[in-house]
């Protein structure tokens, strides 16, 4: 399972990556994996303001449907629109072209209130 | 593996033979069309004959003659036959779709759902000429206020999702009429995917609680979660792992103290049948899945019938009109006082309804007690059998169901879930409900039913231990079905609910293409 040591995680298994005090997130190779083939994503609109897990989006695979929940409080000024058209890129590349949205945090710290790599490691094989 | 025992009959849940598993695709019938051809004709009508731009005005005309498929009756009925021959169906063999309790529908229910005099009386009859569908209705509404310990009940919503509304917008009325303004409603992890839906449709927020360790609602997490928003919660009994919730009279005493209400989702009430009542264990509103429970063919859309019966306080706010004896014996239509309104047109599903009446009635209370408990025994039975090839997550005693998971099988030969359904395809038995409850990883829940056979049940385990000995295939099974392994995930990202004939019949080249598949078939 790949858990990529620069980016912080949540315990609802999205990760984020801190760009120029923004946070981008998505969710982990763990979570594809356990969710199957994703069919379709639901995002946030691009402005919105959200708290700390409270729930962003949903993604729909073959199995279920399972919320996504944002891992800090902030405004949402960036989304994946390419997901609506390849929602697989989540599958393919979770970190990569699979992200769903970028957060400009409400508190600069939380991004380091989170769990960290090995923290995230230990939580999945649990 | 067992070997059969000597002189004991041969499984009929099984269904390998012919014509069910014929390789070749059935062509469309547009596939199978041959211009000029008709089901019909008509030597002579002796009426005159009339051109349709004379009757019809010019906007309401087509311009090109609608695309439908040229065809005898000789083939269109040899068509939809082959279809219905490549249906799987209770009628066929073991069913094992877990929470939908497809059991045998006995011939004898048809029978009586068929009877002339049901069939042909017309829903607005009035009252004092429909003496006979009224004593039904009311004497059903009974039955079921009996089975499951409730004072009133409504025989107007179609189908357990229109039951969960029902009890949902009888909640909503309810506190309204007493002035609270409540905003939530819990429900468990392991809740069937239509209650958060109900619970929305209703106006309301879903609250989630956690199930604990034994796979029951976490009674400490249920106390966190209640307070005076709570408009009530929505429980299965059993739950959807097939467990009975013990702990349900704690439950039930908590959330009436903050003045909530116990919604009984009665998909399972199979299970409990004239052992328990979902009355006696504190629930205010329980709706019934009549088609599950009480033998009515379903699946594919239905008809399904989801009566929603009340404790005493609710009754006033029931969708009418209710089916009532007045004191002279005579029966008539009549509005409950503060009625949320009809949720249905005309009765619900009357005929569905009547399937069930018999169903009851031929039962009788020990039949119906007796077929709780058979269908609890089939499903501990295989939980005791599978144990050996496949994990069971909660292995303690099981009600009318049980869930086991691959997630050893998919470490060891990476065997999912999903390829043991298939693979159960080839076997010849329908394939159990695939991933759910979702808080259980790679889950297979299988609901054999009363009506399964021991050696049925046998022959079922054995396909399973099958399977998880010889994963071998599994990936591209099913590979004995006229179609193969659907690639699910395609399918739903490029969804195409139409085949569009226009495009075809248009021009030459289509025709062309539409008279090749006789050569094919």
């Amino acid at each position: 399972m790949n858990v990529p040591d620069d980016l912080r995680y949540t315990t609802d298994h999205e990760w984020a990556r801190l760009e120029d005090g923004r946070l981008r997130v998505g969710i982990t190779d763990y979570a594809q994996d356990a969710l199957g083939d994703i069919v379709f994503v639901q995002l946030p609109e691009a402005g919105a303001t959200v708290e700390a897990a409270s729930s962003v989006g949903e993604i729909e695979s073959t199995k279920s449907v399972s919320d996504v929940y944002a891992p800090v409080a902030g405004d949402v000024i960036e989304v994946n629109g390419q997901l609506s058209e390849q929602p697989q890129q989540v599958n393919d590349d979770p970190y990569g072209e699979g992200w769903l949205c970028v957060i400009d945090p409400s508190d600069p710290a939380a991004f380091g209130t989170l769990l960290d790599a090995e923290a995230y490691r230990r939580l999945t094989s649990s | 593996m067992t070997a059969p025992l000597a002189g004991v009959p041969a499984a009929g849940g099984r269904a390998t033979s012919a014509p069910l598993m014929g390789r070749d695709e059935e062509p469309t019938l547009f596939e199978l069309s041959s211009p000029g051809r008709s089901a019909w004709s008509f030597r002579t009508t002796n009426l005159p004959e009339w051109d349709a731009a004379e009757l019809v005005p010019a906007e309401h005309l087509r311009s090109e003659p609608a695309p439908i498929a040229d065809a005898s009756e000789r083939d269109l009925v040899a068509h939809f036959t082959r279809l219905t021959h490549r249906q799987y169906s209770v009628d066929l063999g073991a069913y094992p779709l877990g929470s939908c309790t497809m059991k045998y529908n006995p011939k004898l229910c048809d029978d009586a759902a068929s009877l002339p005099g049901l069939t042909g009386a017309h829903p607005a009859t009035p009252a004092h000429l429909a003496q006979g569908w009224l004593e039904l209705l009311a004497d059903l509404a009974d039955r079921l206020c009996r089975i499951t310990g409730m004072h009133d009940a409504t025989l107007q919503p179609p189908a357990g999702a229109a039951g969960e509304l029902t009890g949902l917008l009888l909640m909503r009325a309810w506190h309204a009429e007493a002035g609270r303004q409540r905003t939530k409603v819990i429900i468990p992890d392991s809740a069937h995917g239509t209650n958060p839906a109900s619970v929305t449709l209703g106006g309301y927020q879903t609250v989630t609680v956690p199930s604990d360790d034994r796979g029951c609602v976490d009674l400490a997490a249920l106390r966190e979660r209640l307070d005076e928003d709570v408009a009530g919660i929505m429980l299965t009994n059993p739950n959807t792992l097939g467990l009975f919730e013990e702990d349900i009279a704690e439950m039930a005493t908590a959330v009436h103290e903050v003045g909530g209400l116990l919604y009984y989702d009665g998909a399972n009430l199979n299970a409990i049948l004239g052992v328990t009542r979902p009355g006696d264990m504190g629930f205010d509103i329980v709706h019934m899945n009549l088609h599950k429970t009480f033998a009515v063919p379903h699946g594919g859309g239905g008809p399904g019938a989801g009566p929603v019966a009340v404790s005493e306080r609710l009754a006033p706010y029931l969708p009418g009109p209710l089916p009532e004896r007045g004191e002279d014996g005579e029966y008539r239509w009549r509005m409950p006082e503060r009625s949320i309104g009809r949720v249905h047109s005309w009765h619900g599903n009357a005929l569905a309804l009547a399937r069930a009446y018999s169903y009851i009635l031929a039962n009788g209370a020990d039949g119906l007690r007796r077929v709780a408990e058979v269908a609890v025994l089939n499903a501990n039975w295989l939980r005791h059998r599978l144990r050996a090839s496949y994990d069971v997550p909660f292995d303690r005693p099981n009600m009318h169901e049980l869930v086991v998971s691959t997630t050893s099988l998919k470490k060891a030969s990476g065997l999912r879930a999903l390829d043991v359904a298939k693979r159960l395809l080839e076997e010849g038995f329908h394939a159990p409900t695939v991933y759910f409850p979702l808080i259980v990883d790679e889950a297979l829940m299988i609901e054999p039913t009363e009506t399964e056979s021991p050696q049925t049940l046998e022959a079922l385990a054995q396909a399973l231990e099958r399977i998880g000995a010889s994963p071998e295939g599994a990936k591209e099974a099913p590979r004995t079905t006229p179609v193969g392994r659907v690639d699910e995930a395609r399918a739903a990202r490029r969804l195409i609910p139409t085949w569009d004939a226009r495009p075809l019949a248009a021009t030459d080249a289509a025709a062309e293409h539409m008279q090749a598949p006789s050569a094919r078939y």
